[in-house]
């Protein structure tokens, strides 16, 4: 019998493993392998000496598929632990973006007025264009990319998330 | 990893030599191997030693099928040496078998030297890529400091937990380089952690639910066999403290007697219906060591729907992957029996004595259908009173059963038993045709003195027949018992109920003279033809000292019964004799 809650959710989950050669594929070959979506995948080196990475993804599926991408990843030989920060803690996420946005005029204008009202930075600026540096969560950068579009937006650059439970323990 | 051995004082050794001083030290005393340039180094130190005994096999998938039944049948590592890239690619087959049905293997592999790594040298394959999904773990050694803990740490790795095969990618430089040695002792890792022992709780709240049931089954599965013969020892008490009936996996036979009187028989797609009735009627299903494999559980949303269900497995991601269990047991199955069985009677656990023999007289019932029935003939052999007479003849041998995939295959299952594990080599989870044959001959090297027959269909045994030469070399006396229909009868068999008859490309045309083909290899060939003979014939073969094909000609139509044809519940069940063109849902018809 399998169980009938189906719904679909989205979890952050944070992987800590030792980051030996191929660490990284295997986490998404498990992915691709087994048909599991990726929203947003990061990974970097969090400890040099002890070398361990921290991958952070943001996944979905019904609970019974969570639980097991959360048990797959866990059979992972240089897995060393998996947490699942969307039911375990409260967690923070953010992404950093970097946008270009090139236009003259008054759409210069607005978009640097806009920038300034979700503080992004400007990190780099000619006569006709500006990059921002916005950092957020994802919903943030996703409605200041929407709001660049029609000001001339050009390209887009994101981190993913990377992501941290609230509190004095460590995952 | 560097760091920490150059601190100790050692003796300086190649990493060929390295990788033989570990075999020993792992207790290696076979290793199933196919020379080629990456590899020389260390076919050099074979050459050199005269301990660790190589079986020259003739094809590299063959090296791992026989490690995997050498493995199989004395619970031991099996470990096999391959060159660089087609010697990988070909043992790829092997180590995805190997992987689906839980065995532990050490496939070492050549690479071409680091400096040429990404660069399509001659025979150069990313090994570690290809293999990442088919092995549990795999290494490519980067540096000879390194190699002597991955060798300690790919055996711990392999035969812990749940087991697996995995791969060490050894680039030739590295195996001529000097590097320091270290002993097995010291191993451990860090991110790596299986699991034992089950959490008391589970056990208990697991023995109580057992304990309530009025219609409970055991459902074992080969994770009884992987927990090592005390496993068996240990379910077979706990299976005869209870009175309960007990079904199994195909992986899972011989870890309780099929002559037991509890014995329902194997269960799923084709096994008994007694079995699958149980299955499905029960109120408490009691899993050790099994997977909720879809050749067991059928329809899913029509899987047992009345029943709770107790789960031990090692590995926490068979839980709940597709069936919702109600008592999860996360450990080793012979230390959670141990448990079990402790708690089982410290409570004094009893069941409901009335309605466990309300439910054994369902159960007769089921019985009496008889499932395994088959029509017999006087003119021509049919394939399961070939299996019978095989086992009557042979039973009281020392006897080891390997299988080719097939209706063979399920026919083996359902008419040889199984008295102890470790008897039976399959290949359950991958169904590789062409498993049988170097798999009796890794399990023949294991056990020299012991009847090894590997029961075969005419179409898989020649994927590897090259094997024979293998065989006659080490002078192997494996028998081949091919049940020759002269089709690939599984395949004729789904085509017939489920293609309206169009047998496209199932037909074993061209087949070679077996009997000729056995002495063109320097074995022995015996046939048989009709039933009057058979005996005879069976114990000639038996009577053989070498390896011998038997090419038993049966009736080329027969088709495997019971079966729950795909997408159906275990209730609806075919058996022989009713009306065979099955009604099967276009999303059926989609499964395999
Ligand atoms: C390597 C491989 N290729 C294809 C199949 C699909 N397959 C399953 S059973 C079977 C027929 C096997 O024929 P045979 O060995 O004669 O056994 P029989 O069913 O006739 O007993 C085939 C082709 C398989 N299991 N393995
Ligand atoms: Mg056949």
């Amino acid at each position: 019998m399998m169980m009938n809650d189906q719904s679909i959710e989205a979890h952050t989950l944070s992987v800590l493993v030792e980051n030996s050669a191929g660490v990284l594929a295997r986490v998404i070959g498990l992915f691709s392998g087994r048909g599991y979506n990726i929203e947003s995948l990061t990974v970097a080196e969090v400890d040099g000496e002890a070398h361990m990475s921290r991958i952070t993804i943001v996944t979905s599926g019904s609970p019974m598929v969570i639980e097991q991408i959360k048990a797959q990843l866990s059979r992972i030989v240089p897995v060393s632990r998996v947490t699942d920060l969307t039911v375990e803690a409260e967690a923070i996420e953010r992404e950093m973006a970097l946008v270009k946005v090139a236009g003259t005029g008054e759409k210069r204008v607005e978009a640097l007025r806009v920038s300034e009202s979700f503080r992004a930075r400007v990190v780099d600026t000619t006569h006709e264009s500006f990059v921002f540096e916005l950092t957020g969560a994802k919903t943030k950068i996703d409605a200041f990319v929407q709001l660049m579009r029609p000001l001339g937006l050009k390209e887009v650059s994101r981190t993913g998330i990377a992501a941290i439970a609230r509190g004095p323990e460590a995952m | 990893m560097g760091k920490r051995m150059s601190d100790q004082k050692t003796d300086q050794m190649t990493g060929a030599e390295i990788v033989i001083k570990a075999l020993k030290d792992q207790g290696v005393e076979h290793i199933f191997g196919y020379p080629g340039g990456a590899v020389l180094p260390i076919y050099d130190e074979i050459f050199k030693q005269d301990w660790l005994h190589h079986i020259l096999v003739r094809h590299e998938q063959g090296a791992a099928h026989a490690a995997e039944g050498y493995a199989r049948s004395t619970g031991k590592c099996g470990v096999l040496l391959v060159t660089s890239g087609p010697g990988a690619t070909n043992a790829v087959t092997g180590l995805t078998d190997a992987l689906m049905d839980s065995i532990p293997l050490v496939c070492i592999t050549g690479q071409v030297p680091t400096h040429l790594i990404g660069s399509d040298a001659f025979q150069e394959c990313d090994t570690v890529g290809i293999t990442r999904p088919c092995t549990k773990h795999n290494y490519l050694v980067k540096s000879v400091d390194d190699l002597a803990e991955i060798m300690h740490e790919a055996f711990y790795i392999a035969t812990s937990g749940r087991p697996g095969p995995v791969v060490i990618d050894i680039p030739k430089d590295i195996q001529f380089a000097p590097g320091p040695y270290m002993s097995p002792e010291k191993i451990s890792k860090a991110s790596y952690q299986p699991p034992k022992k089950g959490d008391l709780n589970g056990i208990r709240e697991a023995a109580e639910l057992i304990a309530s049931a009025k219609k409970p089954v055991f459902y074992t599965g080969g994770g009884v066999i992987n927990a090592g013969q005390v496993a068996s020892k240990l379910l077979r008490e706990f299976v005869g403290l209870t009175g309960y009936p007990i079904t199994s996996t195909l992986m899972g036979l011989g870890a309780f007697p099929a002559s037991d009187n509890q014995w329902l028989g194997m269960l799923g797609m084709h096994g008994t219906y007694e079995a699958n009735m149980a299955m499905h009627d029960c109120d408490v299903m009691i899993n050790i060591g099994a997977r909720f494999d879809d050749r067991i559980t059928g329809r899913l949303d029509a899987f047992s729907p009345n029943s709770k269900k107790i789960h031990v497995d090692i590995d926490p991601s068979s839980i709940n992957k597709t069936v919702h269990v109600d008592v999860p047991i996360v450990g080793d199955v012979a230390h959670v029996l141990e448990d079990m069985i402790r708690i089982w009677k410290e409570t004094a656990c009893s069941p409901d004595k009335q309605a466990i023999s309300d439910w054994w007289q369902e159960i007769e019932g089921w019985r009496k259908v008889n499932s395994l029935g088959f029509e017999q003939s006087d003119t021509i052999i049919k394939p399961q009173y070939a299996v019978q007479r095989l086992y009557e003849l042979s039973k009281d041998k020392d006897v080891y059963i390997s299988t080719e995939v097939g209706q063979h295959q399920m026919w083996a299952a359902q008419h040889f038993h199984f008295e102890e594990p470790n008897r039976w080599m399959t290949s359950g989870g991958l169904g590789t045709m062409g498993y049988g044959l170097p798999a009796a001959i890794g399990t023949q090297i294991a056990h020299p003195e012991a009847l090894v027959i590997d029961i075969a269909g005419e179409a898989s045994v020649l994927m590897n027949m090259q094997e024979m030469s293998t065989a006659v070399q080490y002078n192997l006396p494996v028998k081949i018992f091919i049940l020759n229909n002269e089709y690939m009868g599984m395949v004729r068999q789904w085509q017939q109920l489920l293609h309206g008859g169009r047998y496209s490309h199932s037909y074993s045309e061209a087949l070679p003279d077996f009997v000729k083909l056995a002495e063109a290899y320097g074995a022995t060939g015996i046939r048989a033809t009709n039933p009057g003979e058979l005996d005879e014939a069976i114990t000639q073969m038996l009577d053989t000292p070498g390896p011998v094909i038997f090419d038993c000609v049966v009736s080329k139509d027969e088709n495997c019964f019971p079966m729950i044809p795909s997408g159906k519940a275990h209730n609806e069940m075919i058996l022989a004799g009713e009306p065979a063109d099955v009604e099967v849902s276009e999303e059926g018809k989609a499964l395999v």
